[in-house]
This record gives structure tokens, C-alpha cells and sequence, in this order.
């Protein structure tokens, strides 16, 4: 016998739970898994998907859940929907059907899309920009007193956008009151619609100039008053001088998960369901990379890529950094990706004859149908091209907004928005990164392991050694959410069935011409001492040397003068390490990573790293 | 029987559609509940303050800008012309005096000592809301719009560009399959919403711009031409404010895919009837797609009765477009609905279904790979 019941953390006993359901809401899939107790151990045991069912017509976010949960239930032989669609609990140990704890996380909303406002376009506005685009928003529209636009131009464009959130800046502190304040006056009487519509109040941030702040409350009015709910942070340019984003951003992610997500439509009923708060996807991949890596002492570096958006996570010297890249992703912005990278950036790592025109129309085919999968060979071929190119240009701006000076570290000059750099150095360091997770369905869902290496690598281009795992069904965000209601079997499910460990990147740092010597490698057993594998690797060439998971062994890599495998230049590195999934690649391509200008070189070049990756 | 559950686009002979009219800004609500409209009246509208244009009055007269305002030949508020004489300089001992004339129409709305810049404020401008469909007013909001209500038959587009319009519905081709080129497009079409068959090419809509079609409707588009048409290339698909002169809406997508035969027979059952079109696209959650909406008449069609499939059920004899390559726009009934995950030809595992097509070709693809039709 089973019924539905609502349940708490705080009533779990822990003792009691066998069957754990998990499901994470993405942009495009619903993902749900199975953890069961077998024996005196926590597995994961199942998995299925379906499509997130946010849009119309079935608008409920719990319809994608039942689908997928109904999935796990029928590979596991065990009913846990019932008929009325909710979820079944098993009331004692003896019922057949149902789960013991049910958790989710989401980032079901397609991201968060905002419109940004300020006086000057090139100013305030494009500091705004800056603060939402860091936030992890996709900005739908910037509106400036200077947009060369109507004022009522500007009024139909924003409702017509219908944002989730929006962000007023303008003028500097003690500076001009009467042109932010002309811009709220016009966003006022717009009333954008939110996307999810009903009695949901627009959340708004002002973070323009602080004399202004009470004309603005005005304009707006109190939470209940006018439809919207203003937040009133520090002025992101107190100085023409002078950026300061992060109050604004902060705000952004504090409204975006407190408010935004929870009005999604069906998200009530989620949250009733669930055994524990649902989390944002991120903040619970986030929460079990800094476990993992203050477990380890370890400097890490996680990227999910979604439908919609590439989440990159870092921890170096125990500090926590996250950026939200918010139009790369593979299905609703695999378009952006290839207009922003640029077809030819894509191409490059095609080493079969593709029609552009072809492959250009597929794009847009998957951008307006975004829950398709690749079916045949060549499709997944290419899709790995696009997920090459989303991953590096998310990581390259995971580096330009995780700095050092924390608290200075958005600041930037005026000087410098015309050099184009961001302030402070970046923490991130290739060379001390120790571990790089993959996550996210083009990443955990390749068919092959080495396909996922090779994805990282390429794109991440790691330094010196390097261990590369991924998650093996994009279970990172279910164990997140998991930790917090029982912690330990989360990491146990996480060691035993979650983290793949694929093996090794040893990368040399440096630029060589093509053919000359880059570096020796040597591996050998740890134990007997006997040699695995050695050879000598030409700048452009790289080597992977099989490893088992359990295989520990003894690398020896002694580098040209020009090159540093992390020891310094021409300096050798002995590192003891444990093989993985896929081995030790030895990567003497070089960094940065350069491939041949010449298209034949090119093609050549990828085809013969693609074969070390499939014969080794 | 195994049953999964797959969103599809609307096409319907017969649905009530609501449309909600609001101004930008508060205005005068034009029409009244139970009112009849049709989908070019205006059913509110508001003046706003207009146009401002600076004019440097004290580099065009030479003289600081703290002498300006002495040398005004208007005061505040006054109307002005266009070449009307505004300002004139002393110039020495009564000679070499220089005048400015007004470049702008409007009231003076202020002078600067500061910088020496005049004001002027144009007229102010009519911000109209239209009906966009013909229908009956059901509910007013005051001083902001209306909602229209009509029995309408509905198609949703998978993708469009540009904003709302209306116009006559012409068919332009004999088949779904027809490629809408520019010898299709005629310039008796002025006005009107064309509908295409299969893929609409860059030159068609060339020509439908020239001619002054207010809608053009096809089954597919090449991203090539989609990219010559906006200029650009579309990264994230927000779209419905490209200032493009046409509305265009695809009903299946990007390539040479000919529009889906039923779609094409309601369409083509509505030729000569007024049809409402909006090409705005949000792909996102909460989102939104283009649409043509036809209000319907007394004498129209009525869609067969009987017992309707459960809305997004997928089970075997659902009939489904397939919308990835390579079978991407081919139609076909589901054949079988395999419970276990199958190996793709990428290597990847994943849930399939078994698909019939019309010409009795079967085929095995991912279930995230097929769309429902609904009906």
C-alpha cells in the first residue's frame, strides 16, 4: 500500500530511505534519476529524460517531471506516478511502488532574460549590460535616452519583450537626477508583462544614481501598488570613473532565484512535491564542486553546458567563482554560438566534408526545435564542433570575470573600456587547474568517453597535468540538491557512480614550429617500476597512452627549453597519478592551442588527433 | 499501450481567439463591449509629447551662450515654423547681423545660458492601438485597451519575423510543395498575405517588398536568405520588431521543407478572407509564435465532431512530422513505441519510436525527434 504525502527534511528519517527520486528541470529536459540503497551501499540505478514542459501547451513543469519519473519506472519495474499524476510514497518498507524522498533541482525558464536601462547608451547603459550579462542574464534589449529610438518606440519595444527582470541605471551619484529619472518615467507606464504572467509584480533594480532613488520609488511604488517590485542597490558607475557591478549583480541572482524561477509555470506543484527546497541547477553543481574540492584540496574547474546557457564553475585557493554564459548553449542559442564564434571557428574541427549552407539551416532547424538530438554521425560530429566553440568562449569569459581584488575587481576605468580589459588578474590559472569536470548533455551524453576528452581539452586547453572527469549522466545538480538532505550517500552515489574519471591531460605550455621537438614523455609502472610507454612528441602531435582507473603510475616529462609542463620552462616534471576511462593524453599542440591556417593542414591535423583518440 | 507526450504547433479550423489591445502609455479607450470591430479600427489611442530637437543657437550666432536668450526673437512656448527667423545677432554698430532660422517645426520648449542650445518640441505624436483582428470587444481596460474576442481559425507558424499586419490571403502556388520565388509575386498581391508552398527564396521577398505584400507565409526558409533579408545573422530567436516592410512566417523551418499539406489546405480554404499575422518569435520558455488568425463566418466549414486525441499523446497511428535530420520534415504515423533506449547511428542511446511514412518507407529515430500534428 502507497499514498502521496507531503514531507519535510526535518520529518526524513534518514534510516528508513531506499528509493530516492531526483529530477533536475533544465531548459530543454527534464532529467530524473533512481538512487537506491543495494546492500549497504547507495547506486545510482536509473536514469531517464523527457521533455521540460514549461511552454504551452501544457505549461506545468511537473508534466515533464511525471514523464520522466514515469520513464525511471518503467525500466525499474516499479510504479512511482499515480494515476492522478502526483507522486507515490512508500508508507512502509514492504510496498512495492513508490519513492522515499523525492528532490529537484531547476533551471527550467530558458534562462533569464532582462531588459537593461541607462541614460547614456555607451555609459551607464553599457554598464548595466555589463552587470546583467555577468548575472548570467541574456539581455533582451538597452534601452538609453540616446537609442535613437521614440520614447514611445522605446515603451512598445519593452513590453513587447515581456522580461523576467529589469535593470535601471544612469547618472552618477550627485550627478544629473532628471534623465534616469525621464527613463523610469517611461519604463513605468510600458508595465512589461513577465513572461509567466498572472499576479506576478516585474522585479526591478535601480542601480542608477542615489539621488534619484526616491523619484524612482515614486514612480514605481510600493510592492503591491503598481505591478512591480523594486530593488534599490548601489549605483553601478558612482563615478564616471568608476564600474561597480556587484551589488547590481548580486541582486540580480537573488530576485532571478527567489522570484523569477518560482513563478515558472507548474513550480508551485514542484515545490510541493519535493522533500527538500529545490535548488537552482547551478547552485547545486556549484555546491558539490566545492565539496569535491575542499574534500581534496584541490583547485577545480566544472563547466555544464545546457540548451540555453554554459555554466562555468571554478574554485582556486578556496575561492568559489561563477559565471553564466547566457547565449552559448547547444539548442535554443546554437545559433548565437555559431554566429558569435563564427562558422569558420566551428568548422575547424570537422574533419569530413560538410555543406555549410546544409549545416547552416540545421542550426536554426535545432535553435526553433530545441529538444531534437543528433541522429547520425555526422550530426553528432558537428554538434561537438558547435560544443568546442561554446565551451571556449564561455570559459574565456569565466577568466575575464573571475579576478583577483575581490570586492575591486569589477572596477574598471574609463581608460580600460577602450582597451577592452577587464581589471585585476584572473584567478583562474591553467597551469595550477588540478581538476576539470564535464557536465551537461553534449558533454555527459557522448557515446564516447574520449569524445568528452577530447571536447575538453580542445576548448579548455589545460596545462601541464591536468585530470579530466565527467559526470557520467549529468547527475552533478541531483547529488547537490541530495547533500543537503543526506549528505553522505550523495557523495558516496557521487565517488562510486556520478564522477567519471576519464585520466590526464599533460599539456606543455608554449608555441613551437610543427614537426620540431616539444617534449619526452616516460610512463611506468608505480609499482614495478617497468616502462608503460615513452616516446618524444613534435610541437602539433599528441599520444595517448592507455591507464586503467586503478592503475597508478610514474610520469616522467622533460620539456624543449621553450616549453613549460609545470615546472617551469625546459624544466622536467616526474607527478605519480591513477589512469582513468580514457588514459593519458600527451598534448603537444601547444599553448594556446593554434590549428594551421591551410585547410588542408587543418583537416589533416584534426583527422590524425580524432585517430590517437579512437586507435590509442 | 506505451504512451509519450510531445508539444506541437496549433492549426486549427476552428478556436476562440482573444487578442489583448493595450496602449504603450495611458490613453482614450475608442471602443465599447459588444462593440463589432474590424482589424484596422483603432480601439485606443494617446498623444505623446514630441520629437525634441536642439538647436545650437549660440554657435550658429557666434556670441556666448549667456547673450542667447536677449537675442530671441520667440519666448517660451511660442509656435514655431520651419525657416521661421528665430534668433538675430547685434552685430557691430547694427552691420554684420546674423539671423537663424528654424530648422524644426514646434513650441519652444526651453533656452540653455549654459550652453546656448534652444529646445524645440514637435508635435505631438498619435500612438494608436489597432484591433489586429476582427471580433467583438469582451472586456475594456480603462484608459489602456481592450480585449477582442473572435471565432477564428488559427495557425501557428514555427518561426517568423516582423511584427503585426493583415491583409487579403492570396495564394500564390498550386501545391505545399511549390518553392514561393519571385515570379510568384504579382503586384496585384499590394496588401496582401501571401501564402506560399515550400521554401520562400530571398528573391520572393524581395519582390513582395517592392509590391508591398504585408505578409508572406511559406513552409520553410533558407538561413542564407533569412540572413540577406535582416542584414544579419539571428543568434537567438526574439524576433518581431525588424523593420523589414513584410511580416514572414515559416510553418515547419529552415531548408527546403514544403508546408505541411493540412496547413496548406486551410489556408488555401480561406483565400480572399482577411487574415491577421504577427511574425513575433520568442523561443524560450513561456514561448511565443508566429500566428495568422482568420475570423470565421456563419458559412465556414466546421470541423468534424467526434472523439479527439488526448492533447500531446503520442501512441501508435499518431501522426507525426519528423523535424531532425536526416528525415527532417518527412510525415509518418507512428508504427511502434519501444519501451527499451536504442543505439543511434551517433552511437548515442536514447528513447525511439518506430515511424510508418506515406510511402511505406519505416524508419527508427529518437522520440525528441518527431512532433505531433495536432488537429
Amino acid at each position: 500500500m502507497s499514498h502521496a504525502v507531503d514531507a519535510s527534511p526535518s520529518s526524513i528519517d534518514l534510516t528508513k530511505i531506499r528509493f530516492v527520486l531526483a529530477t533536475d528541470c533544465g531548459s530543454t529536459t527534464t532529467k530524473a534519476i533512481l538512487i537506491e540503497k543495494v546492500g549497504d551501499s547507495w547506486r545510482q540505478t536509473q536514469r531517464a529524460e523527457a521533455p521540460t514542459t514549461v511552454e504551452d501547451p501544457f505549461a506545468d513543469v511537473t508534466i515533464g517531471v511525471s514523464n520522466a519519473i514515469t520513464e525511471i519506472g518503467e525500466l525499474a519495474g516499479r510504479r512511482f506516478i499515480a494515476d492522478d499524476g502526483t507522486i507515490i510514497r512508500r508508507r512502509d518498507h514492504n510496498d512495492v511502488d513508490g519513492c522515499d524522498l523525492y528532490i529537484s533541482t531547476s533551471s527550467a525558464g530558458g534562462g533569464l532574460q532582462m531588459v537593461v536601462a541607462g541614460v547614456v547608451a555607451q555609459m551607464t547603459a553599457a554598464s548595466a549590460k555589463r552587470a546583467a550579462l555577468g548575472a548570467g542574464a541574456i539581455v533582451m534589449d538597452t534601452i538609453a535616452a540616446n537609442d535613437k529610438r521614440r520614447p514611445h518606440e522605446r515603451i512598445q519595444r519593452i513590453r513587447e519583450l515581456r522580461p523576467d527582470m529589469v535593470l535601471i541605471s544612469g547618472g552618477t551619484d550627485g550627478g544629473n537626477v532628471q534623465q534616469v529619472v525621464q527613463i523610469a518615467e517611461q519604463i513605468a507606464p510600458a508595465k512589461p508583462r513577465p513572461r509567466f504572467g498572472g499576479e506576478y509584480e516585474l522585479p526591478l533594480i535601480f542601480a542608477g544614481n542615489r539621488d534619484a532613488a526616491p523619484q524612482v520609488r515614486a514612480i514605481f511604488g510600493a510592492r503591491g501598488e503598481k505591478g512591480f517590485d523594486l530593488s534599490v542597490v548601489d549605483n553601478l558607475r558612482p563615478t564616471l570613473e568608476y564600474e561597480n557591478l556587484g551589488p547590481a549583480r548580486d541582486k540580480i541572482h537573488d530576485v532571478f532565484l527567489e522570484h523569477v524561477m518560482a513563478h515558472a509555470p507548474g513550480y508551485d506543484r514542484l515545490m510541493a512535491w519535493s522533500d527538500a527546497p529545490i535548488m537552482p541547477t547551478p547552485g547545486a553543481v556549484g555546491d558539490i564542486l566545492q565539496r569535491i574540492a575542499a574534500r581534496d584540496g584541490l583547485n577545480a574547474v566544472c563547466v555544464d553546458i545546457g540548451g540555453a546557457t554554459t555554466d562555468v564553475f571554478s574554485v582556486f585557493d578556496g575561492t568559489f567563482n561563477r559565471t553564466v554564459s547566457a547565449n552559448l548553449g547547444m539548442s535554443y542559442s546554437i545559433s548565437n554560438v555559431c554566429a558569435e564564434a563564427g562558422m569558420d571557428n566551428v568548422l575547424r574541427w570537422v574533419h569530413i566534408d560538410m555543406d555549410e549552407h546544409e549545416l547552416r539551416n540545421r542550426v536554426k532547424n535545432k535553435m526553433i526545435r530545441p529538444t531534437t538530438i543528433p541522429q547520425s554521425a555526422e550530426a553528432l560530429i558537428f554538434e561537438q564542433a558547435v560544443a568546442r566553440e561554446a565551451l571556449r568562449l564561455a570559459y574565456v569569459q569565466h577568466k575575464e570575470f573571475a579576478t583577483t581584488l575581490k570586492g575591486v575587481q569589477q572596477q574598471r576605468t574609463v581608460g580600460d573600456l577602450f582597451a577592452q580589459q577587464s581589471s585585476g588578474q584572473s584567478i583562474v590559472d591553467d597551469m595550477r587547474l588540478d581538476l576539470l569536470v564535464a557536465s551537461g548533455g553534449v558533454l555527459s551524453h557522448a557515446p564516447k568517453m574520449e569524445q568528452t576528452a577530447a571536447m575538453l581539452v580542445d576548448s579548455f586547453e589545460p596545462q601541464g597535468f591536468t585530470q579530466l572527469a565527467k559526470d557520467s549522466i549529468f547527475m552533478m545538480p541531483h547529488l547537490g540538491v541530495l547533500a543537503s538532505v543526506h549528505a553522505s550517500a550523495a557523495m558516496e552515489v557521487f565517488e562510486r557512480d556520478c564522477l567519471v574519471r576519464l585520466g590526464w591531460c599533460v599539456a606543455a605550455k608554449g608555441e613551437g614550429k610543427w614537426g620540431k621537438p616539444c617534449f619526452r614523455y616516460r610512463v611506468s609502472s608505480a609499482s614495478t617500476r617497468g616502462e608503460i610507454a615513452s616516446g618524444t612528441l613534435a610541437c602539433g602531435d599528441v599520444a595517448l597512452v592507455r591507464v586503467g582507473h586503478d592503475d597508478e603510475v610514474e610520469v616522467v616529462v622533460e620539456p624543449e627549453r621553450a616549453f613549460d609542463l609545470g615546472a617551469g620552462a625546459g624544466k622536467p616534471v616526474t607527478r605519480r597519478v591513477k589512469g582513468g576511462t580514457v588514459g593519458i593524453l600527451f598534448d603537444a599542440r601547444g599553448r594556446p592551442l593554434l590549428l594551421p591556417d591551410d585547410a588542408a593542414a587543418r583537416r589533416a591535423a584534426v583527422t590524425r588527433w580524432k585517430k590517437v583518440w579512437e586507435t590509442a | 499501450m506505451a504512451k509519450a507526450y510531445t508539444p506541437g504547433l496549433k492549426v486549427s479550423m476552428r478556436t476562440t481567439y482573444r487578442a489583448r489591445r493595450l496602449l504603450p502609455v495611458r490613453g482614450e479607450v475608442l471602443v465599447k463591449v459588444g462593440q463589432i470591430v474590424s482589424a484596422r479600427d483603432t480601439v485606443a489611442r494617446t498623444f505623446i509629447d514630441g520629437d525634441i530637437v536642439p538647436l545650437p543657437l549660440a554657435a550658429l550666432l557666434s556670441v556666448p551662450a549667456a547673450d542667447v536668450a536677449e537675442l530671441l526673437l520667440v519666448k517660451l512656448g511660442d509656435a514655431i515654423t520651419v525657416g521661421q527667423v528665430i534668433a538675430r545677432s547685434k552685430g557691430i554698430f547694427g552691420f554684420g547681423k546674423k539671423e537663424v532660422a528654424s530648422s524644426a517645426a514646434g513650441t519652444v520648449e526651453s533656452v540653455s545660458t549654459s550652453t546656448g542650445q534652444l529646445i524645440v518640441r514637435g508635435a505631438p505624436i498619435a500612438v494608436e492601438t489597432k484591433a489586429y483582428v476582427a471580433g467583438r470587444v469582451i472586456e475594456i481596460m480603462e484608459h489602456e485597451g481592450a480585449v477582442i474576442e473572435v471565432d477564428a481559425a488559427l495557425i501557428q507558424g514555427i518561426f517568423g519575423v516582423g511584427g503585426e499586419t493583415m491583409g487579403t490571403i492570396c495564394v500564390a502556388v498550386d501545391a505545399a510543395t511549390v518553392v514561393l520565388d519571385a515570379a510568384h509575386i504579382k503586384p496585384t498581391m499590394k496588401g496582401a498575405v501571401v501564402i506560399g508552398g515550400a521554401r520562400v527564396t530571398a528573391a520572393a521577398v524581395k519582390a513582395a517588398q517592392t509590391a508591398g505584400v504585408a505578409a508572406l507565409i511559406a513552409g520553410g526558409i533558407d538561413d542564407s536568405d533569412l540572413h540577406a533579408i535582416l542584414g544579419y545573422d539571428l543568434g537567438v530567436a526574439i524576433t518581431g520588431t525588424e523593420k523589414i516592410g513584410i511580416t514572414i512566417v515559416i510553418t515547419e523551418g529552415f531548408g527546403d521543407i514544403a508546408m505541411a499539406a493540412r496547413t496548406f489546405a486551410l489556408l488555401q480554404s480561406f483565400a480572399g478572407r482577411e487574415a491577421s499575422v504577427n511574425g513575433a518569435t520568442q523561443i524560450r520558455a513561456g514561448v511565443m509564435r508566429p500566428e495568422i488568425v482568420i475570423a470565421r463566418i456563419a458559412s465556414d466549414a466546421v470541423p468534424p465532431q467526434g472523439a479527439r486525441p488526448e492533447e500531446g499523446a503520442l501512441e501508435i497511428g499518431t501522426q507525426v512530422r519528423l523535424i531532425r535530420d536526416p528525415y527532417f520534415g518527412r510525415l509518418g504515423i507512428v508504427a511502434a513505441l519501444p519501451n527499451e533506449p536504442a543505439v543511434l547511428e551517433s552511437g548515442s542511446k536514447a528513447r525511439v519510436l518506430e515511424v510508418t511514412f506515406d510511402d511505406g518507407q519505416r524508419a527508427v529515430v529518437p522520440r525528441a525527434n518527431i512532433e505531433l500534428i495536432e488537429s
